[in-house]
């Protein structure tokens, strides 16, 4: 795993290179800090200023250390491990920061990073990378058998009726985008991630708000099942429109997680 | 002949230790004083509650995402993981059939209801110093908590260290049972000040260096040590100028306890916790007394300086630390190491940097992080892990160049440092 996160961001710093150059940051205050805080490949480096230095008082200056793994502006590509947070819907956003705040989710770097944040900021964070709609880059070739494919887009899009599994677009989205105000988009993200969220939830490593949805369906998969429906995910070019849809969809089976910050959101600035 | 060595042995191995076992399980020389009955209950209460923060009681009692003051966290020490107890008043699990005179027993001379020894790992050395008044307040407000039936967790400590009757020993070396003794002329700020640090700030808890049986000695407290198991290096509170306080304001100090930024700082690590959970939520007027308590400990007159090595080796390693914090860091921290008042702490003269230890900057360019939110720094800067982009040789290299950089005096990193540190989960 650390390997993959470390090729992960090698590849993911030179495409970031390659991306500032074709995506110039939002113009900001005329300030010492000309450039947003990449990756740190090798981004042209600014000259030195004795002057005493003024920082952007904005959400987005204070949410640049969250770039070195997720992307700039929350745009990490399909590779490796890392998921994209742009554009995702505020609330989910901000369940998982609560989450690994709070020991519901397992990964010692996010826990560390968010230990000792108020409530209020971590809304504020989520709400920045949820505005964030910046385009996604082509989605990872897959590297599986074509019937290992079909196997992850039937139950993706038809679940399985014996076991009361439901498709994955019954709560996602037609188009896998997702829905307003917590239930995240699944394309456009790592296959390694999908991958080890499902075997998270099966071991009980990752756990929601109960009663925790992801967590029954996890453990009806089979292994080879899981594979499959993270390789056909990782492989679809997402659609172009790819906001997540305005409301709840009615839900197949009840999730903890999908009401729950619902207020939360209401009350957002 | 035979005899005097059969009696020495028999002194040695039995009637001495059991001397000090005994003599620690029925002796209670501070029975006073005994607790006095108030006459505002809810004050008492709302007392209780503040102290409760002083001390970060919740911090340790509560497991992350846990009932608040249910127990069940992990205290890692050198000698196992020592699980914390729940204090909630629950009558089965938790203390809710504790008197306060138990209470103070706890506090103050580190025994259970029943009379055994609790494990230091809770700082009743420290916790020792808390007037009777402050623990009844303390003893009032959990009894007000919500109950939380959950039973406490085994602690797992290797032998010979599970034997609690062993404490007996440990504590006749390394305790004194007392409260704190207010100096006069000092003034009341001052005592104020010392009595929350030395007592339930339990500051030397971390800041003290610790021997090989855990304990601490009075002449090197607050001069900084390495916390046991969590590789990280709290930072000498003396006065000494380089590595300690000695070049910070009395305001630099309350800004730091009080926010979590400073001019001079950043909380970071530990601190952050302790920040946040606990020293945000104190007066100005206690954390204005801390602060200035802690600017008045004497130095300790033991840093040397030593100018590092030069070589062209170093010089080598010096020039690539110096073109990648051109890269990386000097957008935030600057060129010249100034930082950016709350946002990006200095690195010239930060005294973090000095410690003879390079932990904490190297753990803090592996993996960055953010200072605590807190009412006077509510929606903190952040800094990026750098451990993903820079290998080992790397950090080692900038690390050394902002050791060495603006008149600091630290000493060059290697490489096999950084991959020491490289491996250790933050917390």
């Amino acid at each position: 795993m650390p390997l993959a996160h470390f090729k992960f961001m090698r590849n993911a710093c030179t495409g970031a290179h390659k991306a500032a150059a074709l995506w110039r940051a939002k113009p900001r205050r005329t300030s010492c800090i000309p450039a947003l805080l990449l990756c740190a490949a090798g981004l042209a480096s600014t000259a030195a200023v004795a002057a005493p230095a003024s920082v952007p008082d904005t959400i987005a200056q204070r949410a640049l250390a969250c770039a070195a793994c997720h992307g700039k502006e929350g745009r990490a590509t399909s590779e490796g491990f890392f998921p994209r947070i742009a554009g995702k819907p505020a609330a989910y956003l901000y369940n998982q920061l609560l989450n690994f705040r709070e020991g519901r989710r397992q990964y010692p770097m996010m826990t560390y990073m968010v230990g000792h944040l108020s409530d209020a900021y971590l809304m504020e964070l989520a709400q920045y990378f949820s505005d964030q709609h910046l385009p996604y880059p082509a989605p990872q070739a897959a590297t599986v058998s074509a019937a290992t494919l079909e196997q992850g887009h039937i139950l993706v899009t038809s679940g399985d009726a014996a076991r009361k599994i439901p498709a994955c677009i019954s709560c996602h989205g037609q188009q896998l985008t997702g829905a307003q105000p917590a239930i995240p988009s699944l394309v456009g993200l790592p296959r390694d991630y999908l991958n080890s969220q499902f075997g998270a939830w099966q071991s009980g490593t990752r756990k929601a708000a109960a009663p925790d949805c992801m967590a029954q369906i996890s453990r009806q998969l089979r292994p080879d099942e899981i594979a499959a429906v993270s390789a056909w995910l990782a492989s679809q070019t997402v659609p172009a429109d790819m906001r997540p849809a305005a409301s709840l969809p009615k839900m197949p089976m009840p999730c903890g997680s999908a009401p729950q910050r619902a207020a939360m959101i209401g009350t957002s600035p | 002949m035979t005899r005097r060595i059969l009696w020495s042995l028999l002194a040695a191995l039995i009637f001495i230790p059991m001397a000090i076992i005994v003599t620690d399980v029925v002796r209670e020389p501070d029975n006073e004083p005994a607790g006095v009955p108030v006459t505002d209950a809810a004050q008492q209460i709302a007392r209780g509650s503040y102290l409760a923060r002083a001390g970060n009681c919740m911090a340790c009692h509560t497991v992350r995402g846990g009932s608040a003051y249910a127990g069940g966290r992990a205290i890692k020490t050198p000698f196992g993981d020592i699980y914390s107890s729940n204090i909630t008043p629950d009558a089965q699990t938790g203390i809710g059939t504790w008197s306060a005179n138990d209470f103070w027993r706890a506090l103050h001379h580190g025994k259970s209801k029943d009379g055994s020894f609790l494990y230091p790992a809770f700082p009743y050395p420290d916790y020792t110093k808390v007037t009777r008044a402050d623990a009844d307040a303390l003893h009032a407000y959990l009894k007000t908590i919500p109950p939380v039936r959950q039973t406490n967790r085994e602690h797992a400590l290797r032998f010979p260290y599970n034997q609690r009757i062993l404490l007996a020993g440990w504590r006749a070396l390394y305790f004194r049972p007392g409260v704190y003794q207010p100096q006069a002329e000092r003034g009341a700020a001052w005592n104020r000040g010392a009595y929350l640090v030395q007592g339930l700030g339990h500051c030397s808890a971390c800041h003290t260096s610790r021997d090989a049986l855990g304990g601490t000695a009075a002449t090197t407290d607050l001069a900084g040590g390495m916390i046991p198991m969590l590789n990280w290096y709290a930072a000498s509170l003396s006065s000494d100028a380089r590595t300690g306080l000695g070049e910070w304001e009395v305001k630099d100090i309350a800004d730091f306890l009080k926010t979590g930024v400073s001019r001079r700082g950043a909380a970071f690590g530990p601190m952050a916790e302790v920040v946040g959970g606990s020293l945000q939520h104190l007066s100005t007027d206690d954390i204005a007394a801390m602060a200035g308590y802690l600017k008045s400990l004497p130095a300790t007159g033991s840093a040397t300086q030593r100018e590092p090595v030069d070589t062209p080796e170093n010089a080598a390693i010096l020039k690539l630390g110096a073109k990648l914090y051109e890269q990386h860091c000097a957008d935030c921290h600057q060129a010249n190491g100034h930082g950016a008042a709350a946002a990006y702490p200095p690195l010239a003269a930060n005294r973090s940097l000095a410690a003879d230890s390079a932990v904490n900057p190297i753990r803090i360019v592996l993996n960055g992080g953010y200072s605590p939110s807190t009412a006077g720094n509510p929606r903190p800067y952040g800094m990026p892990p750098f451990g993903a982009v820079l290998n080992d040789a790397e950090v080692a290299a900038v690390v050394s160049f902002i050791r060495t950089s603006w008149g600091n005096q630290g000493q060059l990193v290697s490489p096999i440092e950084v991959a020491r540190f490289r491996g250790v989960p933050v917390e």
